[in-house]
């Protein structure tokens, strides 16, 4: 039996392990949103009754989408080890994590961004059609403002889901709480590490969470009290 | 002007093509109002979205002041739809914007810069009247609001042509008149050509110079709303004059009986009068009544007439501008 870690240096490592997890979270988030809201307007500009109706092509995107959605993080993070050493040059640390969290996430957020512009109801995208509106200026004028509130609240959703994956980040030496939970708390039957990253990486989420509401909220024009 | 010309559009059915528009011609004089009317799956949705270059009819021109606008493409259809503002069916403003920033939409896709384009906005609102509304957002207004809104940011371009899509279908009586109001302070204020399609005869009642009757995808009358009235057996006369009711004891003590109908104040006023001390004749109404089509008193009586020159005062009402159709239950209606 050895005697418990100190919680000092519990705090210590939980510090740098969080700074990791953001850092790959927040990062890796801003990536996915930039590169998958992109593929997400385009499958819906694409779709039977979008803008652009092209049934063959909105059927191959939305299948490599999916292909891409069910490909475990586990296998992606080692399959694409060639593609991170071409972006980074090297392939361990929180940074070659953040490339497979980012393409990973891409057709998921392609998804959920679909998802949410096809909420915007048909006779508001035509009635800007009827304006001469050109498409460019309905995804930005309608679809994206219209939805910004839901695109607000995918957001979020993407980042915690980033979190959950996170977690794996240690097996290509990324770090972050996951990898220390995994490491110092279950494999070394830690009980200090391992709950207190379970309640670091509980904190992460809910503040995510509360804050994508809050932001949602604040964009948000419907239903606002007339007095 | 619009004018619509031999418009036809199928559909792939269940049970093969169905033909939604069947050689469908309209003609709508500047600045006048067309209603279309017919009943549900006659294709006034198809007519009116073909209208709103929304829908690619499958032959047939639709001509703004003589240029067809069905076979552009790309930059073309998009400068040819700011010349026909449209009034969607259904709630069609954009949620997240006020009301100023939905009617300044056209004007933004027009390229219209800021200072014109907040001075377009104010003039729009003003017209239907809703200056106080121009922060609010759709969901602060009511119904009756949020389409004046519609019909403001129609008109906001400048359109030569404003298409109205069932713009009173889901609002109460009280709402339908302030939306066709704005509907026709367009007409009057801008010299707007407008096409209104609506199942609501009480529209063609209220706004409408002309009337289209959509019946399976052709028209089955067209032409001026008065004009139309005083033919008995058109569609027209039939849904908007006052009903006669049959009341053949009562008919039958009289010489002769007569549906006249009367448009115009000097005829509803007068016509009748007159032919009683011009001809001696007694002259009762037995039905019918007095109604308003736009400005127009307009007035359809059953009358009954007793006399030796009954004949002579229905004919001298009929050359006077009333029209004078005989019935066939009165004693001598064979004769006549």
């Amino acid at each position: 039996m050895r005697s418990a870690t100190p919680w000092s240096i519990v705090f210590d490592d939980l510090l740098v392990a969080t700074g990791e997890t953001l850092y790959m979270v927040v990062v890796s988030t801003l990536i996915a949103v930039l590169l998958g809201a992109p593929v997400g307007i385009w499958l819906q500009l694409t779709a039977p009754g979008g803008l652009k109706p092209r049934p063959v092509l909105h059927k191959v995107l939305g299948f490599v989408v999916d292909l891409g959605r069910s490909m475990p993080f586990l296998v992606l993070l080692v399959v694409l080890t060639s593609l991170t050493r071409l972006l980074l040059g090297s392939t361990i640390g929180p940074s070659a994590a953040i490339v497979p969290l980012a393409v990973g996430a891409i057709p998921f957020v392609g998804r959920l961004v679909q998802n949410v512009l096809a909420e915007v109801h048909v006779s508001v995208v035509e009635a800007a059609v009827t304006t001469g509106s050109s498409t460019l200026r309905i995804v930005r004028s309608v679809l994206l403002r219209e939805s910004l509130p839901a695109l607000v609240n995918a957001i979020g959703v993407t980042a915690i889901a980033l979190l959950g994956y996170s977690a794996m980040a240690g097996v290509v030496g990324g770090g972050g709480l996951g990898d220390l939970a995994v490491r110092m708390g279950y494999q070394r039957f830690n009980d200090r590490y391992l709950w207190s990253t379970v309640v670091v990486l509980a904190v992460i989420a809910t503040a995510i969470q509360f804050t994508t509401n809050r932001v949602a909220r604040g964009v948000d024009r419907r239903r606002t009290a007339s007095v | 002007m619009i004018t619509v010309e031999n418009l036809t559009k199928t559909f792939p059915g269940s049970t093969g093509q169905v033909r939604a528009l069947d050689g469908v011609n309209l003609d709508v004089a500047a600045g006048t109002v067309l209603g279309v009317v017919g009943p549900s799956g006659a294709g006034k949705s198809t007519l009116a979205r073909c209208v709103a270059l929304l829908e690619r009819p499958d032959s047939g021109a639709i001509r703004v002041d003589g240029t067809d606008l069905v076979s552009l493409d790309g930059t073309a259809l998009r400068a040819a739809r700011r010349q026909i503002g449209v009034v969607p069916q259904g709630d069609s403003l954009l949620r997240q914007r006020t009301a100023a920033g939905n009617v300044a939409l056209p004007l933004e896709a027009a390229g219209v810069a800021g200072p014109q384009r907040r001075t377009r906005v104010a003039e729009l609102l003003d017209l239907v009247g809703l200056t106080d509304k121009a922060g609010s957002y759709p969901d602060q207004l009511s119904g009756g609001q949020r389409q004046r809104i519609a019909v403001a940011r129609a008109l906001a371009a400048s359109p030569s042509v404003l298409l109205a899509d069932e713009p009173t279908s889901a609002l109460d009586p009280d709402t339908t008149g302030s939306v066709l109001a704005v509907l026709d302070r367009a007409r009057a204020e801008l010299g707007v050509t407008v096409l209104v399609v609506t199942h609501d005869m009480g529209v063609v009642r209220k706004i409408c110079d002309d009337v289209a009757v959509l019946e399976d995808g052709r028209v089955v009358e067209h032409g001026k709303v008065l004009d139309l009235v005083t033919d008995a057996a058109s569609r027209t006369a039939s849904s908007l004059l006052p009903a006669v009711d049959q009341n053949p004891a009562l008919e039958s003590s009289f010489d002769r009986v007569a549906d006249v109908v009367l448009v115009g104040f000097a005829a509803v006023g007068a016509l009748l009068p007159e032919a009683t001390s011009r001809f001696g004749v007694e002259l009762n109404l037995l039905g019918g009544g007095l109604t308003r089509l736009g400005e127009t008193p307009v007035a359809r009586f059953r009358v009954g007439l007793k006399g030796e020159r009954a004949d002579s005062a229905l004919e001298w009402i009929s050359e006077a501008g009333g029209s004078v159709r005989r019935t066939l239950s009165g004693p001598q209606g064979v004769a006549a």
